[in-house]
């Protein structure tokens, strides 16, 4: 069944040709643009947090990568203080479905997808000029980061979309730690003020979706607060993060008790 | 009618009645024109004040982008050997500060109330109101910059200041002529918005020319790295934009980074943007209103 679901939202996505290249345009821009900010920076200095300018751009495309995937399964979850304030979760509720299930399949957005083809563009140009040693380490490493990447942003999205319960108007707030996060991740993680740099990385894992894993495919020495090694913990920091969206989540939906829609 | 209260008044102006005092001739009808703008922009600045944990949540958001903006620009300055481009690590602290000040008075963020009274048809309305459709918005406009400058803008000034420290300019003509350079960075923001609004007229969905907006407003203006950082090519684009006139400009001016007469020329060119963009925008209105007529809208 969610197999019709989601291929019937695909489909309609693509229906209007022009409207879906637009929006895949938009997503790619969005990146190209944030790209273009770093390297606006790198152009003044050598070495940024340890860091030079291929290596820079290869924790900016991996955090992209991770991101795009997360934003394409829960980016749908941004729109839930409209569904609060519209009564629409209520709807939502009495179908015989989860309700994650039904709000991450009511808009897949593809889009995104673009997104994560800027990253893995970037990672294919950047990659011969890093003079990697490909063990089974590195190898694994490579594959496993935007995956672990991705989960930790999906469950900042989770996170957010529990809390929205709570704060109604004040939905920004979540803001701070879901685009905050997504900002801080795709920089060198040596760059954070020391309370940034812990915020990031042991409350919300930021800097575990990029920079830390891309220091051992790297075999580059890490930070203060940010030994490399702490990038093989990436399931871990994962598990944390959903652990926190789980918490978020069944509070957020056990606190509702709708208005009548 | 003559005994209203202001509050009323404010109420009665927005609601779109042909107010009394409006429609009598001569030099009373001058003065009332005007206090309606003025009643425009405070009603608005009341309709922003509504969401108290709104704006909570907008400094909090906006302070920790205000944190992660500054480390940015730390590593770049220690990597650059101390100072990098005129910025040392307190002059870098205050851009980026009054850059999160910023933010919210000069609206990069979308804005299609225009777009959606063009859609709906509520701008034949608009336009048959006894003021002016542009010069009312444009009141609006200002009165919410006004109290976003308080609520939103103000808060993550003073947490900056007091965790990281910030510079004050070395002369006070920094402060009224940073005034004025805000006054036309609202200005020129909201031109270019109903610029892009209007553009409803002519196509279905402005969504696109919006989201466009945001893409290019955002680093083009100096958002997350300063316009003086851009190497030269990127430099020329972005000035060949009104975009660094939105946010660079009244950060360089209120800063102190340009000072006296490069202070009075970067006013002087904000100045002449908005000239220009006005009269871009008075033209196009012009041309749509033709549009909407041709429609029978």
């Amino acid at each position: 069944m969610y197999r019709t679901i989601i291929g019937s939202r695909v489909r309609s996505q693509l229906a209007y040709r022009t409207s879906f290249c637009l929006n895949i345009a938009t997503s790619v821009a969005v990146g190209v643009v944030e790209f273009i900010e770093l390297f606006a920076i790198m152009a003044n200095i050598k070495v940024f947090g340890g860091l030079d300018f291929r290596q820079v751009a290869f924790v900016f495309a991996l955090a992209n990568a991770g991101w795009a995937l997360a934003e394409v399964i829960f980016g749908q979850l941004d729109i839930m203080p409209t569904y609060l304030r519209l009564g629409r979760l209520e709807v939502l509720l009495v179908r015989p479905m989860p309700l994650m299930l039904q709000l991450i399949t009511s808009d897949f957005q593809l889009r995104r997808l673009g997104r994560l083809a800027l990253g893995m563009l970037i990672i294919i140009v950047v990659l011969p000029g890093l003079n990697l040693n490909y063990t089974p380490a590195t190898v694994y490493l490579l594959v496993i980061t935007p995956l672990t990447g991705a989960a930790i942003y999906a469950a900042f999205f989770v996170t957010a979309g529990g809390l929205q319960f709570f704060l109604i108007d004040g939905a920004e707030f979540t803001s701070a730690f879901v685009y905050g996060g997504s900002y801080a991740g795709q920089l060198p993680g040596s760059v954070l003020i020391t309370p940034v740099r812990l915020l990031f990385t042991f409350v919300f894992p930021a800097t575990v979706t990029a920079y830390l894993p891309a220091l051992l495919i790297m075999d580059l020495p890490g930070a203060e607060y940010l030994p490399a090694w702490l990038g093989w913990c990436a399931p871990v920091f994962a598990a944390w993060a959903w652990l926190l969206a789980w918490l978020a989540w069944r509070t957020g939906i056990r606190h509702f008790t709708g208005a009548g829609g | 009618m003559q005994n209203l209260t202001p509050d009323e008044r404010g109420v009665d102006a927005l609601s779109g009645k042909r107010h009394q005092r409006v429609s009598l001739g001569g030099d009373s009808a001058k003065t009332s024109t005007t206090h309606i703008y003025w009643l425009l922009a405070a009603t608005e600045f009341r309709r922003f004040s509504t969401y108290r944990l709104a704006i909570l949540a907008g400094v909090v958001t906006q302070s920790v982008f205000g944190f992660i903006r500054v480390s940015v620009l730390f590593a770049a300055i220690s990597a650059a050997g101390g100072t990098l481009v005129g910025y040392d690590q307190r002059s870098a602290a205050t851009y980026v500060w009054l850059g999160q000040a910023l933010l919210a008075p000069v609206a990069l963020f979308g804005w299609m109330e225009v777009a959606d009274r063009v859609s709906s048809g509520e701008i034949a309305v608009d336009f048959a109101r006894p003021v002016d459709t542009q010069l009312a918005w444009w009141a609006r406009d200002l009165g919410r910059a006004c109290f976003q400058l308080l609520s939103r803008g103000l808060p993550p000034l003073l947490i900056g200041a007091l965790t990281i420290g910030l510079a004050l300019p070395q002369s006070w003509t920094a402060y009224p002529l940073g005034l004025l350079s805000l006054v036309l960075a609202v200005s020129i923001s909201f031109t270019v918005r109903f610029l892009v609004n209007l553009i409803a007229f002519w196509t279905f969905d402005v969504r696109g020319f919006v989201g466009l907006y945001i893409v290019l407003a955002g680093p083009l203006c100096g958002l997350f790295v300063p316009v003086h950082l851009f190497p030269e090519w990127l430099q020329i684009m972005a000035y060949a934009t009104p975009f660094p006139s939105m946010l660079q400009s009244p950060i360089d001016v209120l800063s102190g980074y340009v000072l006296d007469l490069a202070a009075l020329a970067v006013v002087g060119a904000q100045l002449a943007w908005l000239v220009a963009l006005v009269g871009l925008a008075r033209l196009v209105q012009w041309r749509a209103a033709h549009r909407l007529v041709v429609q029978g809208g």
